[in-house]
């Protein structure tokens, strides 16, 4: 009978490779998020629309099966991603989708007169969103990041389906040598579990650090 | 106080400006001419057009017809040989900075200090040096009282210091003409008198014109050069305020002091 330091040196090179994929991914979808979450917000139509079909393209359509075009589908068309390329560009596009959202929500949501004392100042657009409007949106974006964050980390288990030795992939390996189901699995969902409240205490630190010096009036904690 | 030249070209020329929301008329072929210098306090019942008079000189509105001028230049046009055009985004940008507004709910920025409130404009839009904007925003902020104040952030300060950190940040791009949108309307009462305090320094020290949407009566007629009586998109009836305060001619107008003085 194994226990489960028998199971823990491969599940966590399975780890390793989830968490990579957690913070490239999650880097590229933070850069996506803001490059279209601003797009959808400039004065170019084509700027906006191309914005648009990135946005509602990623979100309407299955993670899993943009894993499989990047993966399996682009090589046939000539271009080969190396998994790990294909898992962090592929799930980045997904969330930095959402993430596009999020930032135009909050850009939108910051109060009118910001805008207006802005443009009476004299502020170019691109000044205006750069030093008055992103700064005070920021703060409203760490949370649903954050949410979106831990998604990508659980969505990460789809790229054991592109080759990738990701925890799960480790553990499907592990369960067909061993049989071991409930102890595995068990064993995997701690970990992810764990991963996740490491990212919520980033995520924390980021919310308190951010929050500094603004008073959006809203409840104190 | 400063002197009016009455010959002078006209600092802001409204010639038959009309501005329509949907149904509701809220400017009505107007016209109106403001001389360099002059103070110029505009009254009137809510809803009849005078913050939409000053945000239209400030382009935070469009207008549907007529022509603004200031300081020579048309604001919403452009000349192209003797024909106006409509106006490009660099034309509106350059207009703005002969323009300051103030804001009846101040509008400071409250990620940055009340130092960078004032400096950042001078230096990313005028292009001034850190140092020249520094020393600018200190100098203008001792003149309203705040020189002890400049790390602190808005959300620190009392209304009625926010909007005179908002009287600097406007002055800091050194604007020619200066519009006041009911700013003591936010504050509670106390705070009102530091307010109006600098805007007095502003009028009697400085070479600016200003337009001022105020409710303050006795502020108005105090150092107001003209009153504007504003009225459903139009200038009812307007004059010196000794003249609009004491004696005024439209009955509208009579109505309109006797509700507002009695509240008061």
């Amino acid at each position: 009978m194994l226990d489960v330091f028998d199971l823990l040196p491969l599940l966590l090179t399975g780890a390793v490779v989830t968490v990579q994929i957690t913070v490239m991914g999650g880097a590229l979808a933070l850069v996506m998020a803001f490059a279209a979450g601003l797009g959808r917000l400039s004065r170019s139509a084509p700027i906006r629309w191309l914005s648009t079909v990135y946005v509602e393209f990623f979100r309407g359509t299955s993670a899993l099966i943009q894993l499989f075009w990047l993966f399996y589908a682009l090589p046939l068309l000539g271009v080969s991603l190396d998994p790990m390329v294909a898992a962090v560009i592929g799930l980045g596009l997904n969330i930095g989708s959402y993430g596009a959202e999020v930032v135009r929500g909050a850009v939108l949501a910051v109060p009118r007169g910001q805008y207006e004392a802005a443009r009476a100042l004299g502020f170019s657009r691109a000044q205006m969103l750069r030093r008055i409007l992103v700064p005070q949106a920021i703060p409203a974006m760490v949370p649903p990041f954050g949410n979106l964050w831990i998604e990508l980390l659980k969505a990460t288990a789809l790229v054991s389906l592109i080759t990738l030795g990701d925890l799960t992939f480790q553990a499907q390996m592990l369960r067909t040598a061993t049989l071991q189901t409930p102890l595995i699995f068990g064993t995997v969902l701690f970990i992810y579990f764990a991963l996740a409240m490491v990212m919520v205490f980033i995520i924390r630190r980021i919310e308190r650090r951010v929050g500094r010096g603004l008073d959006r009036g809203g409840m104190r904690t | 106080m400063s002197q009016i030249d009455m010959s002078a070209p006209p600092m802001v020329r409204f010639r038959n400006v009309s501005k329509a929301f949907g149904d509701l008329v809220v400017l009505d072929d107007l016209n109106l001419d403001v001389q360099p210098n002059e103070k110029v306090a505009i009254i009137g019942p809510s809803g009849s057009g005078k913050s939409t008079l000053l945000r239209v000189l400030m382009t935070l509105e469009t207008i549907d017809s007529g022509v603004i001028e200031v300081d020579g230049e048309p604001l919403w046009h452009m000349r192209r040989g003797d024909k106006l055009v409509p106006a490009s985004r660099g034309h509106l940008r350059e207009m703005r900075k002969k323009i300051g507004m103030v804001f009846q709910q101040f509008n400071l920025f409250p990620h940055m200090t009340v130092l960078r409130n004032v400096t950042e404009a001078p230096i990313h839009v005028l292009g001034l040096s850190k140092e020249e904007a520094r020393a600018r925003a200190v100098e203008l902020l001792e003149m309203v009282g705040l020189g002890d104040k400049l790390d602190s952030y808005p959300a620190n300060l009392s209304g009625g210091q926010q909007q005179r950190v908002g009287i600097a940040r406007a002055l800091a791009m050194r604007p020619k003409v200066m519009l006041f949108d009911e700013v003591t309307s936010a504050l509670d009462p106390e705070l009102v008198g530091e307010v109006l305090t600098v805007m007095r320094r502003l009028a009697e020290e400085h070479d600016l014109t200003m337009l001022m949407v105020t409710h303050e009566m006795g502020f108005a007629r105090e150092i107001a050069d003209r009153v504007c009586f504003f009225d459903s998109g139009r200038i009812a009836e307007e004059g010196p305020p000794s003249v609009i305060f004491s004696d005024p001619k439209q009955d509208r107008t009579r109505a309109f002091l006797s509700a507002v003085l009695n509240s008061q």
